[in-house]
């Protein structure tokens, strides 16, 4: 199993990196000049990555799916990100931040590439506060920090409630400052169709220029993907209307691993569904957490009354809740990691104890206020209660908010080694579009930091390693056969899709797609339902090949046919994630699979056949993918179950 | 040269010229007010005045920074809506806070210059530029106070004259506070002081100058006292 | 429980840049007045889509207020009625059963028309190109706790960088000025330590570049400020106008 190296440097965990970057190869800044990078995405990881090859030297072609790089979805981020300073003096180090990492991803990440993780994060918050990131402050001048889930430290950086606006602004920042500098070549509203394999190297990609419609093709030495994840399979999740995972299965078909595609994060604290036409569900930061308390009725008929809107949650007394969380892990409470909680709402909801369409819990800030006072919940939260105000027509002052889990983010992705390369050689990918850092779980402010830390500090370097040896190859042309035989595909795909001309929208069907996906492979999973969910994309599939209807020409502004490609993507996603949740027999982080609890309901690991990442290589359209293991050595930390009881 | 060529320096150009034909106003005002009580002190102001050189430098200034103040707005028009582009909203509507004045300043920038060429016809023709190149011996240049209340003695010129002091009040309210943001001197805190120190500076003035057209309709309009005339 | 509305909408159509757009009127049927307005939107094309008609083409991304993709100039105004709201967060329980509702895109020289209420907004990258960042590599900052900053000038920060870069201050703007944009990006750096060093050339650099691109002379009509979805203050124009004019002098 040689394509699955996953190059980890020898020697001791906090020696890892800092060998690897003593022993590497560069590239000297007169052949920097000469070597071109495409970086796909402008996210915190993309953004940050183009930006920082830019400032090496590097040529840089960076593409953007929306109309400016400031808009990617890292944007919405709320809460804030982790660093190991321990500026608050309360026992944080790059190991306990490395070892709150691995735990909350329930013993399924890389060792070495967390440790890396934990390591630069202190950099990154350097590297933001000096770009003016308006990090949140104490009257002393110094920078201030708030609580997590997963952590008993105080590490998480924060910008109010728009952290990640403030990060990307940065890197956007950046990135604009190179672009003036003309060493990136910025292009927004582009689309990517496919990578170009050119002699087993990723050489190119063909793009959607998304105001023409026309297929253009970018080559260069080497490819970097930072698409993000692939959270909107479900349809409804806190992702942007525009994410998608299509740039990853893309990499898939032309022979990328696809790691972990099982592993889906599903945020415990968004905003319930209202209706059918509901286009996305909107988060509300964990961090909320900090403060609010969890509860639902103890009693049944109290639950049936308030759906019913006989009582109101203000009338329940304080006997009459049941704060689960507190009640079931006394040592965390409110702040246990995000895919505890979440199947601890749908527990209680399944038993009948829903608030609102009976799929909600109550996310109470009334203690909050007696304690605090209303102006000092009003500084910390403020923003947050007026958005949800906007959305409910609710004061959440008044009366509690109501919260359900919603699919949110994903740590699974295309397979890289420590490098963040891909199985293709010449093909990295960066943030949430890789599998890498988080396991079966990511805490919460952490997918900012690794995006950063991809962006900044790891990819930079790790690329040079990679492109030292191509030094010597001259610029591509993309009239290569390889680049004319991409685009033949390309366009005879777009072609295929406008022929079909059938009678359901492709939101239509995307619908379909993301309730077989939340019913059977969303926060519980079982064997049956795995298979009835494989039969059921099979069946869409279907459907969507021979009754999809794209208004509109192939090739100019078409948004229904942007839809109808990602959709496309999707369906085989859905069925990557429910063919990875079948073979996986035991429940890890955001993997639960009914089959594999406690007594008491907890996720029940099997370490002894399950310690392996889980790559996919795809092995045809109406093939089922085969699966190679990434062993993974815990050399430095005792795995244990998790436990967030005591 | 940025005062030309930058958006800033323009609208620094349209504040500070503004600013000082505020100053002007506030000086035409006082001197007006001597009327009502004694036409005698008000010739001899004007005597003091007159066709002298610093006058006339003066009176240059003052007539650069009404051009420049003027000449300025059309430019800044032109260029603003070319900026809205060709296709223009189908519904328009006033936010709240946002003062009608702002977004009319042209509008009542060129009520002001119309009543300002009838202003300069009645009165400035008539003394300073008389007194220099004798343009209407029928009149003389000597005799402000004659002219003006003569003038004011005709109801319908009293009528005028509020409806444009109406136009100068709005179009002072907004420019003045406008004129302290564009120089810079403004932030959140001053932000309402600003609006309240203009609003009342341009309602004094702009009052005071109403009193005295309506007080001398009222002295010798209405009550018939005698019109004082120098002797020739 | 839930309440449904039937509405008019006048929407402008238009193919490209250079064609001339006009207003269509569409029914829609049955809205829930918890749904928000882009998903009446999404409604209304799920509905031309069904009868064979392209539809409506307006930019979109997050839907939670916060990436600045959304649009639309709504009854008058940028974002619709309500305030300090994107048009992604703006319900439907905001507009009464029978109304017709107007719907234009930005309409401004800096932002032409891509297609129907899609328009190009890239100037705004631009002008941030010329000047809106601190020049630093990634590598050598200093310690992150190295410089203390008031607490109060990194809030007054915070709240300018809240802009999401909608362009809303445009498009309610009469002049078409781009002021508040620039100026909130020259304020956040101007108030801290770190984008203090260059803040003379980055207020040089920003302006001219706005102007270049034609954007109009700001009035202090205010519009822009009321329509923001950010209250993004006016104060920041003074900033703005204060660090610009003082870097002229210093020329």
């Amino acid at each position: 199993m040689s394509k699955l190296e996953s190059k980890i440097p020898a020697g001791p965990l906090a020696e890892k990196w800092t060998n690897y970057k003593a022993t590497q190869k560069l590239v000297n800044p007169a052949n920097k000049r000469r070597l071109d990078v495409i970086v796909v995405g402008t996210g915190l990881a993309g953004g940050a990555a183009a930006a920082t090859l830019g400032e090496l030297g590097f040529n840089v072609i960076n593409f953007c799916i929306q109309d400016s790089p400031r808009r990617a979805h890292s944007i919405a981020a709320q809460g804030g990100i982790n660093a190991a300073k321990n500026y608050q003096n309360d026992g944080d180090s790059v190991y306990r931040l490395f070892y709150d990492t691995i735990k909350g991803g329930d013993y399924r990440a890389r060792e070495a590439n967390v440790y890396r993780l934990a390591e630069v994060s202190n950099n990154i918050i350097d590297q933001c506060v000096a770009q003016g990131v308006p990090f949140a402050r104490e009257y002393g001048g110094l920078l201030d920090n708030r609580s997590f889930g997963g952590a008993q430290v105080s590490r998480t950086f924060y910008a109010k409630g728009q952290t990640g606006q403030q990060l990307l602004l940065g890197a956007y920042s950046s990135l604009m400052r190179q672009v003036n500098k003309g060493k990136v070549d910025l292009r927004t509203r582009y689309e990517m169709l496919d990578v170009v394999i050119v002699d087993g190297r990723a050489r190119g990609v063909i793009m959607r220029n998304l105001v023409t419609g026309g297929i253009e093709r970018f080559a260069a030495h080497a490819v970097v993907i930072a698409t993000g994840g692939y959270g909107n399979v479900f349809f409804l999740s806190t992702n942007a209307m525009a994410s998608n995972g299509s740039a990853a299965v893309q990499c898939y078909r032309k022979g990328a691993y696809f790691a972990n595609p099982a592993y889906a994060q599903i945020h415990p604290t968004c905003i319930p569904v209202h209706g059918e036409f509901q286009s996305k569900l909107t988060l509300m930061s964990e961090s909320l957490r900090n403060d609010g308390r969890i509860w639902v009725p103890k009693k049944k008929e109290d639950a049936e009354a308030i759906r019913a809107g006989k009582l109101k949650p203000t009338q329940i007394k304080e006997e009459d809740r049941d704060y689960y969380l507190e009640r079931r892990y006394p040592a965390f409470g409110n702040l246990v990691p995000r895919d505890v909680a979440s199947r601890a709402a749908k527990e209680r909801c399944d038993a009948g104890y829903g608030v609102g369409t009976g799929l909600a819990v109550y996310l109470d800030f009334s203690d909050a206020i007696k304690r605090l006072g209303r102006a000092a919940v009003e500084a910390r939260y403020g923003n947050l209660f007026q958005m949800y105000e906007k959305i409910v027509d609710d004061n959440p002052y008044e009366t509690p908010m109501m919260i359900y889990p919603a699919s949110h983010y994903t740590m699974g992705g295309i397979w890289v080694d420590y490098e963040l390369q891909t199985t293709i050689p010449g093909l990295f990918a960066i943030g949430e579009a890789n599998f890498s850092d988080h396991g079966a779980n990511r805490l919460g402010a952490s997918a900012l930091m690794q995006g950063l830390a991809d962006g900044y500090f790891v990819l930079p370097y790790t690329i040079q390693n990679y492109l030292s040896d191509q030094i010597q190859v001259p610029r591509f042309s993309t009239d290569l056969p390889e680049f004319a035989e991409a685009e033949k595909a390309v366009k005879a795909r777009i072609d295929r899709l406008m022929a079909i001309k059938g009678k359901q929208s492709v939101d239509s069907l995307h619908k379909k797609l993301g309730r077989i996906m939340s019913d059977y492979v969303g926060m519980g999973r079982n064997k049956a339902g795995l298979e009835k969910a494989l039969v059921e994309i099979e069946k869409i599939k279907k459907e969507f090949y021979s009754d999809l209807r794209i208004p509109g020409d192939a090739y100019s502004l078409n948004v229904e046919l942007e839809k109808a490609l990602r959709l496309e993507d999707f369906i085989e996603i859905g069925k990557l994630m429910a063919v990875d949740a079948m073979h996986r027999e035991e429940s890890c982080g955001g993997h639960f699979r009914e089959e594999h609890q406690t007594e008491e309901g907890e996720a029940k690991r099997n370490d002894e056949q399950f310690m392996y990442v889980g790559c996919w290589e795809y092995k045809g359209d109406d093939q089922m993918p085969e699966l190679h293991k990434e062993e993974l050595n815990y050399e430095f930390v005792k795995v244990q179950q998790r436990n967030y009881k005591q | 040269m940025w005062l030309t060529n930058s958006s800033i320096g323009r609208k620094v150009v349209m504040s500070v010229s503004g600013l000082f034909l505020v100053l002007f106003l506030t000086f035409h005002m006082c001197m007006n007010l001597a009327l009502v009580f004694s036409p005698e002190a008000y010739n001899a102001i004007c005597g003091f005045l007159g066709a002298r050189w610093y006058t006339l430098a003066l009176t240059a200034v003052l007539a650069a920074g009404f051009f420049v103040h003027i000449i300025y707005a059309f430019w800044l028009t032109y260029q603003n809506r070319k900026a809205r582009g060709n296709d223009r909203y189908a519904v328009n509507v006033r936010q709240k806070d946002v003062e009608w004045s702002s977004k009319n300043m042209l509008v009542l920038g060129i009520i002001v210059i119309l009543f300002l060429v009838l202003h300069m016809a009645q009165f400035w023709y008539k003394m300073q530029l008389n007194e220099l190149l004798h343009v209407d011996t029928t009149v003389n240049p000597h005799d402000g106070s004659y002219l003006v209340i003569t003038t004011f003695q005709n109801p319908v010129m009293v009528a005028l004259y509020v409806i444009w002091l109406a136009a100068l009040w709005f179009h002072l309210t907004h420019g003045f506070w406008s004129a302290m943001q564009t120089i810079g001197i403004n932030n959140a805190v001053w932000f309402n002081r600003w609006k309240v120190i203009g609003n009342v500076f341009t309602t004094i003035i702009c009052l005071g100058f109403a009193f005295v057209a309506v007080a001398l309709y009222i002295q010798y309009g209405i009550q018939g006292m005698d019109v004082p005339q120098m002797a020739h | 429980m839930e309440k449904t509305i039937d509405l008019t909408l006048k929407v402008w159509r238009q193919r490209d840049r250079k064609s001339k757009g006009q207003f269509e009127t569409y029914n829609v049927k049955g809205i829930s007045t918890d749904s928000s307005f882009l998903e009446m939107l999404d409604v209304l094309n799920e509905q031309l889509i069904n009868e064979g008609k392209e539809p409506v083409v307006f930019d979109h991304d997050c839907r939670e207020g916060i990436c600045g993709m959304c649009s639309l100039y709504i009854n008058g105004h940028p974002h619709g009625p309500d305030s300090a709201i994107t048009t992604c967060q703006l319900h439907m329980r905001k507009f009464n059963n029978g109304d017709t509702i107007t719907i234009e895109p930005w309409r401004s020289a800096g932002f032409p028309v891509i297609r129907d209420l899609m328009v190009d907004r890239t100037a705004y990258d631009q002008i941030i190109a010329a000047g809106g960042y601190t020049s630093i590599n990634v590598g050598g900052a200093q310690d992150a706790n190295a410089i203390l900053i008031p607490k109060t000038d990194a809030d007054e920060a915070m709240d300018s960088a809240s802009c999401i870069g909608c362009g809303a201050c445009v498009a309610a703007c009469k002049n078409g000025s781009a002021m508040l944009f620039v100026s909130a990006k020259v304020s956040q750096l101007a108030l801290l330590p770190q984008g203090r060093v260059e803040a003379a050339r980055r207020a040089r650099a920003m302006v001219a570049k706005m102007d270049e691109l034609g954007f109009g002379n700001c009035t202090n009509t205010g519009a822009c400020a009321a329509e923001c979805p950010k209250s993004v203050s006016l104060s920041n124009i003074a900033r703005l106008n204060r660090e610009f004019i003082k870097a002229k002098f210093q020329e």
